[in-house]
């Protein structure tokens, strides 16, 4: 049970932008404009960034939709999601994937965790300054989507199918805003 | 120095914003929302909530930020500084000071908010908006603390530079200023 009254049956944090519109517009546009608007980094990178963060807040909701909206993203390659989950150091990504999950791991912590040594890394593996930024800010949006799903409490489904289903729709459809409850 | 080149007029989030203002614009909505919109929450109490959780996560250009801003609003800064020392001793009402115990999980991590704390807003009279603010408002730093620090800008010493900032806040709120920021090149307190 959530902590306050939001719509029931609505998983996540769609239920909680049903309650409040008003915030959950400028929450749907940060996240469609980090994770499909334009950047060097693929749209399945980005959604790995987001949930690798999420995997380490323990936040199952976004971590299980945005690893399947990887996967959708992926496609043939879907492997490599469930590879960085389970050890970013073996996994088959590029070494300035690493290099940027590694300083997203950082972020997770703490900002401050961050250090010039992984900065000068991701650089030495040709990370540019925009992929060094969105990388932290993707690190840091998910620091807040993941406290806002669990800090209230709302609904995770358990169905790994269900999680597939809004992986796709995520894939195809990006962040669209649901509507709110009519009244 | 900063990771990555910003505008050196512009330290601590307000470089960030100028830099992809795509991102920012999204950002700044939400928290003009949060902090400056219609509540049951004062001004004040919900800048007090932001100074908690800065406070926190160790991001001392935030948690100067939001006291300036929360002291000029209530007109004095004891209160300000007694939250972040200890908010069960803090000089706010009993349903503020469980709310900010929920902020304070909640900069931990979302599963750390417990019933017992929700009960608790509750029978001091917290609304469910309030504590669905109180917990995005609480998430929200921790992304503008991640953010601040993860990127390692600056973070001026100067005390006077936190006051103007927070005069700033007070009076403009989290709009992007319509004349953008070139005219606070004149300005010596951030160096």
């Amino acid at each position: 049970m959530a902590h306050i009254q939001v719509p029931e049956g609505v998983p996540g944090i769609r239920s909680l932008v049903m309650f409040r519109p008003e915030t959950g517009k400028p929450l749907y546009e940060l996240a469609q404009v980090l994770l499909r608007g334009e950047s060097t980094l693929s749209e399945a990178e980005r959604e790995l960034i987001a949930a690798y963060v999420s995997q380490r807040n323990e936040t199952q909701f976004c971590l299980m939709s945005h690893a399947a909206a990887s996967r959708a993203l992926y496609g043939e390659d879907k492997a490599i999601v469930d590879s960085v989950l389970a050890d970013v150091s073996t996994a088959p990504i590029s070494e300035k994937l690493k290099a940027l999950l590694h300083i997203a791991g950082k972020v997770q912590i703490l900002g401050k965790e961050v250090t010039p040594r992984d900065v000068e890394a991701a650089r030495e593996q040709g990370a540019t300054d925009r992929e060094i930024h969105d990388t932290v800010l993707i690190a840091a949006a998910f620091s807040l989507f993941n406290r806002y799903v669990d800090g209230l409490a709302s609904w995770t489904p358990n169905d790994p199918a269900a999680y597939e289903e809004m992986g796709k729709r995520m894939a195809e459809k990006g962040y669209v805003q649901p509507a709110p409850v009519q009244q | 120095m900063p990771y990555i080149p910003l505008p050196e007029h512009l330290p601590g989030i307000t470089g960030l914003l100028e830099y992809r203002q795509d991102t920012a614009a999204p950002i700044r909505e939400l928290t003009q929302i949060l902090l400056r919109g219609p509540s049951t929450l004062t001004e004040a109490e919900r800048e007090l909530i932001a100074t908690v959780v800065s406070n926190r996560n160790e991001c001392r250009f935030c948690t100067a930020a939001h006291t300036a801003a929360a002291s000029v609003l209530m007109g004095e800064a004891d209160t300000a500084s007694q939250v972040k020392r200890d908010i069960e001793a803090a000089p706010v009402s009993e349903k503020m000071k469980a709310l900010l115990t929920i902020a304070a999980q909640v900069q931990v991590n979302g599963k750390n908010v417990t019933e017992a704390s929700i009960k608790r807003a509750r029978e001091n009279g917290a609304t469910d908006l309030e504590i669905h603010d109180t917990v995005l408002i609480a998430a929200l730093f921790c992304l503008y603390n991640r953010y601040v620090d993860g990127l390692a800008t600056v973070t001026p010493d100067n005390p006077d530079f936190y006051i103007a900032l927070g005069g700033r806040l007070k009076q403009h709120g989290y709009n992007r200023l319509k004349q953008g920021y070139d005219h606070l090149k004149q300005s010596t307190l951030h160096k």
